[in-house]
Formats: structure tokens, sequence, C-alpha cells
């Protein structure tokens, strides 16, 4: 037994590699970057293709919109040390604001879609800047709190619709467009916030996660940066939510709902927190999952819970952190 | 002393609850000198530092950074002025490399402003620049100790990078606190050469020590608190003889008793 195990760590010499500078030497080398960028990419884009029914198509459009939830939470948690639970609060604010911008004010998608983005996440910055020097437990609790006052605030005041929510809200100009418009959305976001927290205004962001004292003794204000992540999150946040209301064609207290909370740190747990990628492929294996389910009705949500418990007893770590792991083993892996 | 002090405290008070932490601290420092404060544990040294650099709000007092009331300001504005601070317990960004550390201070708008230490006024890559502090503060610019995570670095380098923070911001004053703590003899003899040049680059130095030894190689004018009063100030020499200071350290007994037990 004991001949056949090695006495060198396999991934000493690769961890040096990735985590520091490093040169493409070869061709060999390029692919072993790119592959699992460019099998991301591909697999997306052609994922709308091969489904058999425009239900399952329906349900990737589903699952872009929480992918985006999931990305906008592990950038907050994992490059900011911000833990929000307020997914819901920006799928709402960016939704109701593009269901009033496209019933009251007449505009088409297009535009209801990038204002209610930028718009959205400008208000959700706002409201949530008495808390931002919170941090922790404390932090995630209160930001609990704003969609469930929210929805409350609407069905009490009877505004926005009420309990009825906005109806005859403008759909995509067709399924294809849906689907490739949230997918591309996903792939921007991906890897725009993967660039964004590598630049050096992300340092600074993982710096306020680090040491926020630190970075005061250094001339910064913590609440400044921290306003700054809080908005690009809630921007990804408020294009789920304006999506999810062009896709349902009506806005109401459900996007307020505790899942679009929820999920995404399920999404993350399951994927891997810190990966950026993790998140999006969580989401990916939950929400399809929750569909399947359907088939056992009422029991749904237990063989839920029961999937949910064995991924986290099983790979705590999370499968991105677990693949991307022996991904950087595997040229050693053939050589052994 | 006819100039105007750069740093000008007056009356400082902090109080903690019941606890009278500071009462009504005074000092001045001139510009390019080297000051130490001392005191047994829990005399207010660190909490003077801290109300000065507004990272705990004083109860009472005034403090002027060239004839300016910097009293009550925020943290990062005490900082952005030039008034920098270390920390005892040291705060680097454990995750990230020691250059990628000096990032962070000089993506601040003093840096950008000020170009770094020595930058000239203009920034260049903050990788660069980072690499350029850290060789200058003593690590090996062609080894691999600029380049590990701030986690795995021993605590000489992280003293020295909590200077370098300072630093990067090329600040007018710098408090240390206790940069000499936790280090061995032969680190500690290769950071007074370091202390001495701040001082010729003409940056003010406010040092909190317990190694007095050390202390008065690089200073000539010491403060002594005890139980957040101000005791005495003065040359090393009369701080040494004084009968205050020696019962503050030791209790009632004389120096010479206690040296003989030890």
């Amino acid at each position: 037994m004991a001949e056949d195990r090695r006495k060198e760590r396999l991934d000493r010499g690769i961890k040096v590699r990735t985590d520091g500078i490093y040169a493409l030497m070869s061709k060999r080398e390029l692919a072993y970057l790119t592959l699992p960028r460019l099998v991301l990419i591909v697999g997306m884009l052609i994922l709308p293709l091969v489904l058999p029914s425009m239900y399952w198509q329906r349900v990737i459009s589903i699952v872009c919109l929480y992918a985006l939830l999931a990305l906008s939470f592990d950038f907050l948690a994992h490059f900011v040390g911000l833990v929000s639970l307020g997914g819901a609060f920006f799928i709402g604010v960016g939704g109701y604001l593009a269901a009033i911008l496209n019933t009251t004010f007449g505009l088409p998608p297009l535009l209801t879609i990038p204002v209610a983005t930028v718009l959205g996440a400008t208000i959700c910055t706002l409201l949530l800047f008495p808390c931002l020097p919170l941090r922790g437990v404390y932090f995630a609790i209160v930001t609990l709190m704003y969609p469930l006052v929210m929805g409350r605030i609407i069905e009490a005041l009877d505004i926005l619709g009420g309990t009825d929510g906005i109806m005859g809200v403008e759909s995509f100009a067709n399924p294809w467009v849906e689907q490739y418009f949230v997918i591309s959305m996903v792939l921007v976001f991906l890897f725009g916030v993967r660039r964004l927290v590598n630049l050096d205004i992300g340092l600074v962001l993982r710096a306020v996660m680090d040491n926020d004292q630190a970075v005061r003794a250094s001339g910064m204000s913590i609440t400044r940066y921290k306003a700054v992540a809080v908005w690009v999150a809630s921007c990804m946040g408020c294009l789920a939510g304006a999506c999810l209301v062009h896709i349902y064609m009506w806005a109401g207290i459900s996007l307020f709902a505790l899942d679009f909370s929820i999920l995404p740190i399920a999404a993350t747990v399951i994927g891997g927190g810190g990966t950026l990628v993790g998140p999006v492929l969580g989401c990916f294996i939950l929400v399809p999952i929750s569909e399947l389910l359907r088939a056992f009705g009422t029991l749904r949500i237990a063989f839920y819970a029961i999937i949910l418990v064995a991924f986290i007893v099983l790979r705590s770590e999370g499968l991105m952190v677990y693949g991307r792991r022996k991904y950087h083993q595997f040229e050693r892996w053939v050589q052994v | 002393m006819s100039r105007q002090p750069i740093l000008e405290v007056q009356d400082v008070t902090k109080a903690f609850g019941g606890i009278l932490a500071l009462n009504r601290v005074s000092f001045e420092v001139h510009e390019g000198e080297i000051l130490g404060i001392i005191g047994p544990n829990g005399s207010g040294k660190t909490t003077l530092i801290n109300c000065i650099t507004g990272f705990i709000k004083m109860t009472s007092g005034r403090v002027f950074f060239r004839g300016k009331d910097i009293t009550g300001k925020a943290a990062h504005k005490i900082a952005d002025m030039g008034v920098t601070r270390t920390f005892q317990i040291m705060r680097p960004y454990y995750s990230l490399p020691a250059y990628k550390n000096l990032v962070i201070p000089l993506f601040s708008p003093r840096a950008k402003r000020t170009g770094g230490w020595r930058g000239g006024g203009k920034l260049g890559d903050r990788n660069t620049v980072g690499i350029d502090i850290l060789e200058e503060i003593g690590f090996e610019r062609d080894s691999f100790v600029p380049y590990k995570i701030a986690s795995t670095l021993p605590t000489g380098y992280l003293k020295r990078l909590e200077l370098a923070r300072c630093l990067a911001l090329r600040p007018e004053i710098i408090m240390c606190d206790e940069v000499f703590s936790g280090l061995s003899m032969s680190e500690i003899a290769s950071m007074v050469p370091l202390i001495e040049r701040l001082q010729m680059d003409g940056i003010t130095v406010i040092m909190i020590e317990h190694r007095l030894r050390e202390l008065f190689q690089v200073t000539n004018r010491v403060m002594v608190l005890n139980f957040g009063e101000k005791l005495m100030e003065g040359t090393p020499e009369e701080v040494m003889t004084d009968g205050k200071v020696q019962e503050a350290y030791f209790g009632s007994q004389k120096v010479e008793e206690v040296m003989t037990y030890a």
C-alpha cells in the first residue's frame, strides 16, 4: 500500500505559479488557462439551443437571474466583507422601477432595463448607506429587513398596485432575445467582476474586508469604498430584477420574497465562495434540481434540503474550489 | 523655540465610562523632531495616539496640526493631511503579498497628490512604487520576500510593513506604536538606522516605546505618562534620574535595589 503513495505534494509548484506572476511558455499552457473559460462561455451560449422545451429554456433564464444575484452576493461577501441578505431588495427595487418605467412612461425594455439597473442601484445604495458602518452579522440582519419592510409598505399603503402588483409589463421581443440577453449579462458581469477585484480599486475593497482600520490609517474613507461596492452589487441585483419583470410581464410583492436572498447564498456555498464562477455554477445546479423535484409534490422541499445538506457535508469547500485544485493538479496527475 | 510647532496637543482628556484614560495631556512637537513617549502598561500611550489620529473621539481637548485645528476630524481625513500612525498589533492585509499591501495606501488621494514617498509629485505604477518603498525599508528587492503573502511574513517584516504603509502616503508625521516590541536584538539594531533615516527625510516621528535603551539612541526628548497623566518631559538623562518616573516604573523602591535583584 505504501509503495504506490506519492512522497511529494502535488500542488506546491503549481500554487507558486498560479498565485503569483507567471508567463505563458507554450501553446499548451495557453490552452491550460483558456480551456476552462472557453468551456464555460461556449457551454452557456449553446445551452438554449440544446434544451428540449420552452419550459426548460424559461428555467435557464431564471437560473441566469439567480446567477447574477449569487455573483453579487459572492462579490460583497468574499471581496468586500459585507454579508448581504438584501438580494430580494435589489430584485424588488430593480423590478418595480422597470415595471413603472414601462407601464407609466412607456419606455421599451431596451431602455427600462439599463435605466432600472443604474437608477435602482443608486436608490439601493442610498437606502443602505446608513447601514454601511455595520459589519458581519449586523449588516446581514439589517439588509434582511429591507425587502421585508418594502413588501409590507407596498401592501399597507396600497401603492404601486398594492397586492395586485403592476400588470401588463411588456415582454422581451421573443424567447431567443430573452435567453441570450440574460446569458450574455451573466458572462459580462462574471468576467467584469473578476477583472474588477484584481484592479487596484478591487485590492482596496479586499483591504476593507481584511483590515478596515488600516485602510482608514491610509487616508481613505471605508464608507465610500463600501458604497462603491454596494452600488456594483446592487447593479447586478437590479438588472436581474428588471429582467425578471419583463420575463413574467408582472411586478408584485413577491419580488421581495426571501428566495432571492437565500438561494444565492446556498448556491455560493455549493459552488465555492470567493471563486465568482462557483456561485454561478451553484445556481445552474440548484435551480434545475428544484424544478426536477416538482415531480415529488409536497416532498419537494424535503428532498431539496437533503440534497443541499449532502453537498455541504460532502463538499463543504464548494465545487469550484475543489475543481480548481484538482484542475491545477491535473498536469502532474498524468505523469505520476 | 519661536517656530510654530508642527503638532500641538492641548489638554487632551479621554474617559472610557468611569475610567479616566487620559487626563489633560498637553505637549508640542516641532518639525523634524523625534519625540519619545514612555510609560508603564495602561498609562494611556496608545489611547493618546488614537485620540490624535481620530481613531477614537476624545472627551475634551484640542489638537492642532501646523496651526490648523484637527480635533474630532475623521481618521482618514487626518491621515490625508499627513498625520499617520502604525498599529501596535500589526494590521497588514494578510491575504495579499507584501508589495500589494502598499498598493492600497498608494491608491489614496494623498498618495496621488504627493506621488508616494519620494515620488516627486507624480505617482508611477503602484506595484513598482510599492516594491521601491519596500526595498528602502529593508525588504531585499531581488529576493522573494516582497512577493510573499503577508500572513507568512515574520514579525520583523510586518513591523517594517507598518512603517512602509505610512511612508507610502509621504507623511509629515509618523506615530510609531511600539515598532521595536517583539523583535530580536539584531532586528532592533537594523530598525534604529531606519528611524534615523526618517528624521533625515524631514519626517517628524513620535515613538511609543518600552525598549528605552534603543529609544534613547534616536531621541533626545521624552515624555512620560502614568495613569493617563503627563508625569514629566525632558532629556533621557533627566527622565532616568527623576524620582517620580522611577516610582511609576518600579514602585517606591530605589532603582539600585531593583537592579541588584535582577
